[in-house]
């Protein structure tokens, strides 16, 4: 059973049809990719995950999206939980105007936790898991924005982890950033891919082919191929596909 | 032929010169109204820092009005000031909230709201007195009080309080509200301990600023609230109570010895800039000390 089912996605933006018709199984501890032109809906698929795009009015979803089996659109759905189980991480850092430290315990908190202890624990935890602990222990109530934007994002990571999520959806997570700290992030998805299943949207091909086990191309709102990465990268089944990674596309 | 365009000559100078000319006028103009305000303060200062003393500030009016302090009206007017932030502050900041973050934007309730906020924010105070005495002190018989006048300025100052915070949440980014839902913040919760928050600097400032409208307003409280003389301190909101400004008018209008009185209108009139002085340089303490609080640089 995939950690992620999709079946027949289709997607209105009022009467824009954004996805057709999209259906794929993602599987537990897997990073699947996905890439494509811009506007090719893989913003709007990942942000159907968490729905995130339930916050856009005059939408609609038809098809079914199941997560460990549930069907995260049936009616009675907690999404909050939903969202507490299915992290996010946006393509601009976007910390709060907080310190570090409650930067991280923040999602601890509004999901009801209120043991002190264990809430110091877990902001180390998660900003170790986020090789980020070494550069702010000695400064966990400075403001967030005092950090650098790569530093931002990876608080960004460590906050979407601190809640303990399954799964991880990153949208362009290292577009904003230096070489240096894109490189950094890639590291870290290849540590938190034991912990979680990662789902990244991503315009850089190398990274792709870096981080990911999967790779699914989309183009048109369509999911044109959608395989294994290293075959994806050198043996494509379409020619789109080959098109788009070699870029030779428009 | 040479084809190659020449630019114009003189034509930058000529441009440079109506820079210059533009700027000056804008700064002749400016200097006007920053002399006039100072000649405003400058004339206030002149004639009713004389009066001022301790006794001026914490005694009644004794006399007929002619002799003694002011301290009931400086007192009403803290009262009135105070009663219009209970009634405005809560209400005007929720409305404010549900406008940007509940209601759909394009929806008809935000128009409407909004309209009616932007007419609310154009009628003559004095109207407002008039609805006041019909409502509050008459239908809801709460008489001429303190309640009575609170009520009113709240109204008077909901439109003002209920625009700045839906300005202020307007520029907050909806990443930040995302990257709160996306941790399985409920929507309240978002709004509470991450929005707010962010547009705390500036609700604060037009808060203040209200408080600095509804301390100089007379009309409204004119048939609601406000007492000719009542120099001992209300014990209850059902109480009236002297307020500066009306007393500045009425004993700049009428009274035993208007020649006497002269002195003491110009004290209370310094005294009332004085208060709107110290609630604008509160307002702009406030929004620095939130935005360090928002925003520390280390
Ligand atoms: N809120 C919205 N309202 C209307 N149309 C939208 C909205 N968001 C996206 N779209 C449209 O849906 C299509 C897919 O957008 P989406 O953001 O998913 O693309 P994307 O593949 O993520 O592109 P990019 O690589 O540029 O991020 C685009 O044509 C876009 O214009
Ligand atoms: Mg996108």
């Amino acid at each position: 059973m995939g950690k992620i089912e999709a079946k027949e996605v289709h997607f209105h933006y009022g009467t824009f049809h954004a996805l057709k018709g999209i259906s794929m199984d993602i599987t537990e501890h897997k990073v699947v990719a996905f890439i494509g032109p811009s506007g090719c809906g893989k913003s709007t698929f990942l942000r159907l995950f968490n729905r995130m795009n339930d916050l856009i009015p005059g939408t609609q979803l038809d098809g079914s999206i199941r997560i460990d089996g549930r069907d995260i659109y049936a009616p009675g759905t907690d999404v909050d939980d939903l969202r507490k189980n299915v992290g996010m991480v946006f393509q601009r850092p976007n910390p709060f105007p907080k310190s570090i430290f409650d930067n991280i315990a923040y999602g601890l908190r509004v999901n009801g936790i209120k043991d002190k202890e264990f809430i110091r624990q877990r902001v180390e935890e998660s900003l170790r898991g986020a090789a980020l602990w070494d550069e702010v222990k000695n400064k966990l109530n400075a403001s967030a924005y005092a950090l650098s934007g790569g530093q931002q994002q990876r608080l960004c990571i460590a906050r979407a982890m601190a809640v303990s999520p399954s799964v991880l959806l990153m949208d362009e997570p290292a577009s904003a950033l230096d070489p240096i700290s894109t490189a950094k992030v890639e590291e870290l998805i290849c540590e938190l891919r034991k912990e979680v299943t990662i789902v990244i949207v991503t315009h850089n091909m190398q990274q792709a082919s870096r981080v990911s086990d999967m790779t699914a191309f989309f183009y048109m709102g369509e999911l044109v191929e959608y395989d294994e990465t290293k075959t994806i990268f050198t043996n494509p089944h379409e020619e789109a596909t080959q098109n788009y990674i070699t870029g030779r596309f428009g | 032929m040479d084809t190659t365009p020449t630019y114009p000559t003189g034509y930058g100078q000529s441009k440079r010169r109506a820079q210059r000319a533009a700027f000056g006028i804008f700064r002749t103009l400016s200097l006007i109204i920053v002399f006039t305000l100072f000649a405003i303060l400058g004339f206030i200062i002149y004639k009713g820092a004389g009066v001022i003393s301790w006794e001026f500030l914490a005694e009644a009016p004794t006399d007929g009005m002619t002799d003694g302090g002011i301290f009931p009206a400086i007192v009403g007017t803290l009262l009135l000031m105070l009663g219009s932030a209970i009634v405005a502050f809560p209400i005007g900041i929720m409305s404010g909230v549900y406008m940007n973050e509940y209601a759909s934007k394009s929806g008809w309730v935000v128009k409407f709201i909004r309209l009616m906020t932007n007419n609310l924010s154009g009628i003559p105070s004095i109207v407002f007195g008039l609805f006041g005495m019909a409502l509050f002190v008459k239908y809801l018989g709460f008489g001429d009080s303190i309640l009575a006048g609170s009520l009113t300025l709240g109204l008077l100052s909901l439109p003002l309080v209920i625009r700045t915070t839906e300005e202020a949440l307007k520029d907050i980014p909806d990443s930040i509200r995302e990257g709160s839902l996306a941790l399985g913040a409920t929507k309240l919760q978002t709004i509470w301990k991450v929005v707010l928050p962010m547009g705390m600097p500036r609700i604060m400032t037009g808060l203040i600023l209200s408080l600095g409208r509804v301390s100089g307003e007379t009309a409204p409280i004119l048939f609601t609230c406000a007492a000719y003389f009542f120099p001992q301190l209300p014990t209850s909101i059902f109480d009236q109570c002297m307020a500066l400004p009306y007393h500045l008018y009425v004993i700049s209008t009428s009274g035993t010895d208007i020649e006497a009185q002269q002195p003491i209108a110009y004290g209370t009139a310094l005294v009332l800039i004085a208060i709107v002085l110290v609630i604008n340089l509160l307002a702009g303490w406030f929004r620095r000390y939130f935005e360090k609080r928002v925003k520390t640089k280390q």
